[in-house]
């Protein structure tokens, strides 16, 4: 509700902006999905973190879940800045240090989802995945400055801790469409950590079945022979 | 005379994409988990 007041409020009651005009309404979707998509590998390094020091059970199952609602708002930032480029930059792609970071966290969510669903139906260990998910940490920070190391045709920063260059007309919306992304992102990621857990104990179940029937099987051919 | 863009277009173009996205999102995810619940539920009473 909070998600869908706030872009609702972004798309019909924000003024336009005397520089990049009406488009400027594509912000209040394209910058929560950017935070969200950082964030969502920033949880994946947490919970790597503590799957590789303390071992926690759910570590490997909240990084898992994280992945891919992380996956779908970082594509959703990178379509969503495309489209808003094109009538304010003139372009629909630029091979910047912002665009080109953002599309490099869009492969390693791939790269991430696709490692830790082959190591789950191989029955290997979750820990190769946690590395993964550390080591890729490394481009948050990369994407976080890259606005400020390289030129880029990318804004600097217009929100930064306790500072923002925004005038409350667009600030308040904005960060009302954050509480109300990262919410429902919330919600997606808890769905998909009961699903992993449903489908962990169907596992277990049936193996552990299996397991009780094996005696008794072994034991048929035997008895057939007597 | 130049003729301004109109961005409207734009904009619900991007809209379009993302809600389209979000939707598909929280519907597999829903879809997904009460599926996985309802096995489980099948597994145990089996």
């Amino acid at each position: 509700m909070l998600a869908g007041g706030a872009v609702g409020w972004g798309l019909f009651m924000a003024p336009a902006e005397a520089l990049q005009g009406e488009s400027v309404r594509i912000l209040f979707i394209h910058v929560p999905s950017a935070w969200l998509g950082m964030g969502g590998w920033t949880g994946i390094a947490i919970s790597s973190a503590m799957l590789l020091i303390w071992k926690h059970p759910l570590a490997a199952i909240a990084a898992r879940a994280i992945a891919m609602p992380g996956m779908v708002f970082c594509a959703i930032c990178l379509a969503t800045g495309s489209i808003w480029g094109r009538p304010t930059w003139g372009t629909w792609w630029e091979w910047d240090g912002r665009l080109t970071s953002i599309l490099v966290l869009l492969f390693l969510y791939a790269g991430y989802i696709a490692l830790s669903q082959a190591t789950a139906r191989s029955g290997g260990t979750d820990k190769i995945a946690a590395i993964f998910g550390l080591v890729g940490a490394v481009n948050i920070p990369i994407i976080n400055r890259s606005v400020v190391w390289w030129n880029s045709l990318h804004q600097p920063p217009s929100i930064t801790a306790g500072n923002s260059s925004m005038t409350a007309e667009y600030l308040v919306p904005l960060l009302i469409a954050v509480v109300g992304f990262s919410l429902l992102f919330g919600a997606v990621v808890l769905m998909r950590m009961r699903t992993l857990i449903a489908l962990q104990q169907v596992e277990a179940r049936l193996r552990r079945r299996a397991m009780d029937d094996e005696p008794a099987l072994a034991a048929q051919p035997a008895m057939e022979s007597v | 005379m130049r003729e301004s863009l109109d961005h409207w277009p734009y904009v619900i173009g991007a809209y379009g994409v993302g809600v389209t996205a979000l939707v598909l999102l929280v519907a597999f995810s829903w879809i997904a988990m009460k599926r996985a619940e309802k096995r489980r539920d099948e597994v145990k009473r089996r």
